[in-house]
C-alpha cells in the first residue's frame, strides 16, 4: 500500500502512532552531492515533487570540501526506493547515491532537551543522564539542558522517558549513517 | 581577450553552434542584446515569451538540435515556465537564456526580480545562475550538453545583469567535469540477449514505439528490426512518424485515442517491446488492466522510468539507436547459422497474430460520418479536412498540433512517413503550441512545407506570434478546425457530465479569424462547405510568401473516437457508433 504524505500522516494520526521512526518501512540513503548552489533545495524539491515523504534529513559538508553528504531516511511505503534513487540520480549535482539498509549501517542521531528541574526532579533526571550515556550541558535553578547521542531506537527510550518531566523544548537531528565496517569495500 | 560578461555569453552561444535565438528583450537582459547586433545569430523577435519557449521547441523537434530562447527576469521568465514544462514532459532539447537582476539586488524583491532556478527546479533537467563571469563559457558548455545528451530536456541558465557588464576573459574548453551525470550509451549485452530470448519465443509481440526513438534518430535502426522480425508495431503520439503509417504493420497510435488495432493489439499482446515509451497514463489506461498478458521489454535511455510504471521482464538502459541496433546485430549473428531466428511452430504463431491485427485494422478504422459520401449535406466534419490536408502534401511536410480534438484527428488521420516530420505537445497538453512551434519548425526546416491543424481555442492563445511569422517572413500555414468550442472539454462534458456544458462555448464568428489574420499580414480564408475543403487548401499551398491562415467551420458535435475513458481499462474501448455493432459481433 502507497500512501501520499498527507495521507499517510492523517492514518499515523489515526492510528495515534507517536513517532515516525526508521524501522523496516525506511530506508537509509547517503547521498554525495556536489558543494553547489542550491542543492539542498533540489534533493528536497524533488522528494516533495515526486510524493516521496522524508523522515529525516542531515546535510554536512565530507572530507573533500568539494562534496557534502546528504543523510535521508526515506519512507518506503511513499515510494518504491528503486525509484526513489534512479530519480535522484538524475539529478546533475548528486554523485553517488548509497542505499544502507538498516541492519547493515551504523546509525547515529543527537537529541538535545532542556527540562524543568526542581529538586525532586533533579535526582531522576541526574540517573537518566547516567543511565543513556548523556550529558548536562547546563543547568541552573529551574532548567536544565542535556544532550543525548546514539542509536534512534535508544534516543527514542529516552525521549520517552522524558516525557515524565516537563519538557521545554526538545530537538533531534535526525540520523545520519554509515556502512557497517564488514561491508565497507575492502 | 577581456571581453564583457554579456559579449562572452554571445561568444560562447556561437561557439556552440547556435544559429538561431528566439527572444524578446527587457531590463535585466538589456546588456546581451547589445552584442547581439554584432552576432552572426539570428535572433527573430516574438510577441510573448511563451511564443519563444514553444518556438525553440519546435525547432528543436524538427532539426535535432537544441531550440534556445532569451528573455528577461521576471515575468520574462515566468512566461516561459510553460514551454520548459512542455519541453520537459517531452524531452525536448531546449535551452533558455534568462536575466535575472543583479547579484547584489538578488533576494531584495527587486524589480522584476523572481527566483528563476528556484521556480524551474522542477521543470528543467538542471539550471545554474550565472555568479562568476569567467564562468560563462564552462557554463553555457554544460547547459548545452546537459539539454542533449542522454534523455535531452530544457535547461535554464540564469543571467544576472552585472555579470553581463563585468569583464571577463573567454576562453573555450570542449570538456565538461559533471561527476554526478553520466548518461548511458550502449546497452548491456547481457540484457540484450534476455530481450532476444524473449523475442524468440513471442507468439503475439507488439512493438511500442515511443519519442526515444525520434530522439535517438533510431528510426533505421527500428525498420531493421521490424524487417526482420515483421512485428506488428504502434507509435505513440510522440512518435508519429517514426516508421511510416502506410506499412500494413503499422497499426497506428495507441491510447485514449489510438486506433482499436493498436489498443487491442497491445491488450492481447504476449510481449511487448518498448523502444524509448513511458507508459503514460494516457496509453496505458487503467495500469493493472494494461496489456495484462504480456511480458515486457522496456528500452530507454533514463534509468527512472524503468519500472516507474509498469515492470518490465527485461529492462535495457541505453540510448535506443545503439540498443536497437545491438539487438539487429545479434538477431543477425544468430540468424547466420540458420534460417530464421524464430522456430516454425511459433513463426505460424506469429503469422496467426499478424493475420489476427490486420483484421482488426481493417474492420476498425477511423470512422466518421459522411466519409467519402458523395452526397452528404451537413457541416464540415474536422477529420476530412485532416484527411484531405494530408492528401494534399508531400512527404517533407511538417505537421504542427495544439492541443485537443483537433491534435488527436490529426494524429489518427494524417499518413506520415518520416520522422521529424510531427510536432505536438504530448505530456504537458499545452494549448496554444501550435501557431508558435509552426514558427519555429519553419525556421528550422525553411525548404519544408510547415502546416499547423489548431484549435480555435488554442489559436486564441497565441495567434500573435503570427505578427512575428510575417515580419520575419516566415510562411507558416494554419489550418483551424473551428468549432466554437474548448472541443474535448466539450465532448467529456457530452459524455461524463450529462451533457451539462459548462464555459466550454466561444464563437466560431468571434473573433472574425480571417479579418484577424489579415491584421496579422497573413492571408485568411474562411470555408464553411465541405466542397470547398480541397480547393481552398490548394490556394493556401500556392502561397509561399506570407503566412496563410483558413477558419475551417467545422461540426460542432463531433467527437473524437476511438475513446478509453479516463481510468478505464483498455479493454473498454469505445468505437465510433457506426462500428458499435461490429465490435459487438467482434467480443
Amino acid at each position: 500500500m502507497s500512501f501520499t504524505g498527507t495521507q499517510e500522516k492523517q492514518l499515523r494520526e489515526e492510528e495515534g502512532t507517536e513517532l515516525i521512526r526508521p524501522k523496516s518501512s525506511h530506508h537509509l540513503l547517503a547521498i554525495k552531492v556536489e558543494n553547489k548552489f542550491g542543492v539542498l533545495s533540489r534533493v528536497a524539491g524533488l522528494f516533495s515533487r515526486r510524493g516521496f515523504n522524508i523522515v529525516s534529513l542531515a546535510v554536512a559538508p565530507t572530507e573533500d570540501e568539494r562534496f557534502s553528504r546528504i543523510s535521508i531516511v526515506v519512507d518506503a511505503e511513499s515510494a518504491p526506493l528503486e525509484q526513489v534513487v534512479s530519480q535522484l540520480n538524475k539529478l546533475i549535482n548528486v554523485v553517488e547515491i548509497k542505499q544502507l539498509h538498516p541492519d547493515d549501517a551504523i546509525e547515529a542521531e543527537l537529541l538535545l532537551a532542556t527540562l524543568k528541574v526542581d529538586k525532586s526532579s533533579l535526582v531522576g533526571i541526574e540517573k537518566t543522564v547516567t543511565k543513556y550515556k548523556a550529558h548536562i550541558l547546563e543547568k541552573n535553578d529551574s532548567l536544565i539542558t542535556i544532550s543525548c547521542a546514539g542509536t534512534p531506537t535508544k534516543l527514542d527510550e529516552l525521549e520517552n522517558l522524558l516525557q515524565s518531566y516537563e519538557i521545554v523544548a526538545l530537538h533531534r537531528t535526525g540520523q545520519i549513517a554509515l556502512p557497517k565496517l564488514e561491508f565497507l569495500a575492502k | 581577450m577581456e571581453l564583457t560578461g554579456a559579449q562572452s555569453l554571445i561568444k560562447s552561444l556561437e561557439q556552440v553552434g547556435v544559429e538561431v535565438l528566439f527572444g524578446l528583450p527587457g531590463g535585466a537582459i538589456l546588456p546581451v542584446y547589445d552584442p547581439l547586433i554584432e552576432s552572426s545569430m539570428r535572433h527573430i523577435l516574438v510577441r510573448h515569451e511563451q511564443g519563444a519557449g514553444h518556438a525553440a521547441e519546435g525547432y528543436a523537434h524538427v532539426t535535432g538540435r537544441p531550440g534556445v530562447a532569451m528573455v528577461t527576469s521576471g515575468p520574462g521568465a515566468t512566461n516561459i515556465v510553460t514551454p520548459l514544462a512542455d519541453a520537459f514532459m517531452d524531452s525536448v532539447p531546449l535551452v533558455v537564456i534568462s536575466g535575472q537582476v543583479a547579484t547584489s539586488a538578488i533576494g531584495t524583491d527587486a524589480f522584476q526580480e523572481v527566483d528563476f532556478t528556484g521556480i524551474t527546479q522542477g521543470v528543467t533537467k538542471h539550471n545554474w545562475l550565472v555568479t562568476d563571469p569567467d564562468e560563462i563559457p564552462r557554463i553555457i558548455r554544460e547547459a548545452f550538453y546537459v539539454a542533449t545528451t542522454g534523455r535531452p530536456g530544457p535547461v535554464v541558465v540564469d543571467f544576472p545583469k552585472d555579470v553581463a557588464n563585468a569583464k571577463t576573459e573567454w576562453s573555450w574548453s570542449d570538456e565538461v567535469d559533471l561527476p554526478g551525470y553520466r548518461p548511458p550509451a550502449q546497452p548491456d549485452m547481457a540484457a540484450v540477449k534476455k530481450a532476444l530470448e524473449l523475442i524468440y519465443q513471442a507468439e503475439r509481440p507488439v512493438v511500442y514505439v515511443g519519442g526515444g526513438v525520434i530522439k535517438a534518430n533510431a528510426t533505421e535502426e527500428l525498420t531493421e528490426f521490424i524487417e526482420m522480425t515483421d512485428f506488428p508495431l504502434v507509435t505513440t503520439l510522440m512518435a508519429r512518424g517514426a516508421f511510416p503509417d502506410t506499412d500494413p504493420r503499422h497499426l497506428g497510435m495507441p491510447g485514449m485515442h489510438g486506433s482499436y488495432a493498436a489498443v487491442t493489439a497491445i491488450q492481447k499482446s504476449d510481449l511487448l517491446i518498448s523502444f524509448g515509451a513511458r507508459f503514460d497514463d494516457r496509453v496505458t489506461g487503467k495500469v493493472s488492466a494494461f496489456a495484462p498478458k504480456a511480458k515486457v521489454i522496456h528500452v530507454d535511455i533514463d534509468p527512472a522510468e524503468i519500472g516507474k510504471v509498469r515492470r518490465p521482464d527485461v529492462p535495457v538502459i541505453a540510448d535506443c539507436a545503439l540498443a536497437i541496433r545491438a539487438m539487429v546485430d545479434e538477431m543477425k549473428r544468430v540468424s547466420a547459422s540458420k534460417k530464421s531466428v524464430f522456430d516454425s511452430r511459433t513463426k505460424k504463431a506469429q503469422l496467426a497474430w499478424r493475420e489476427q491485427v490486420t483484421e482488426w485494422k481493417t474492420l476498425f478504422p477511423f470512422a466518421y460520418d459522411g466519409k467519402g459520401e458523395s452526397n452528404y449535406a451537413g457541416p464540415i466534419k474536422p477529420q476530412q479536412v485532416v484527411e484531405e490536408l494530408s492528401a494534399a502534401s508531400d512527404e517533407d511536410t511538417i505537421l504542427v498540433t495544439g492541443v485537443g480534438q483537433h491534435q488527436m484527428w490529426a494524429s489518427q488521420l494524417w499518413s506520415f512517413s518520416k520522422p521529424r516530420s510531427w510536432v505536438s505537445s504530448g505530456g504537458l497538453g499545452t494549448m496554444g503550441f501550435a501557431v508558435p512551434a509552426a514558427m519555429g519548425a519553419k525556421v528550422g526546416q525553411p525548404a519544408k512545407t510547415v502546416w499547423a491543424v489548431d484549435g480555435d481555442g488554442c489559436f486564441q492563445m497565441t495567434a500573435q506570434e503570427l505578427i512575428t511569422c510575417s515580419q520575419e517572413q516566415i510562411p507558416v500555414k494554419i489550418a483551424i478546425l473551428n468549432n466554437a468550442y474548448l472541443g474535448m472539454v466539450r465532448q467529456w462534458q457530452q459524455m461524463f457530465y450529462e451533457e451539462r456544458y459548462s464555459e466550454v462555448y466561444l464563437s466560431a464568428d468571434l473573433p472574425d479569424y480571417v479579418k484577424w489574420a489579415e491584421s496579422m499580414g497573413c492571408v485568411g480564408f474562411r470555408v464553411d462547405d465541405p466542397g470547398e475543403v480541397s480547393s481552398v487548401i490548394e490556394k493556401a499551398n500556392s502561397i509561399h510568401d506570407k503566412p496563410v491562415v483558413v477558419d475551417f467551420r467545422t461540426d460542432s458535435m463531433e467527437k473524437v473516437f476511438p475513446m478509453v475513458p479516463a481510468g478505464a481499462s483498455n479493454d473498454d474501448i469505445l468505437v465510433h457508433p457506426s462500428l458499435r455493432e461490429r465490435l459487438a459481433k467482434e467480443v
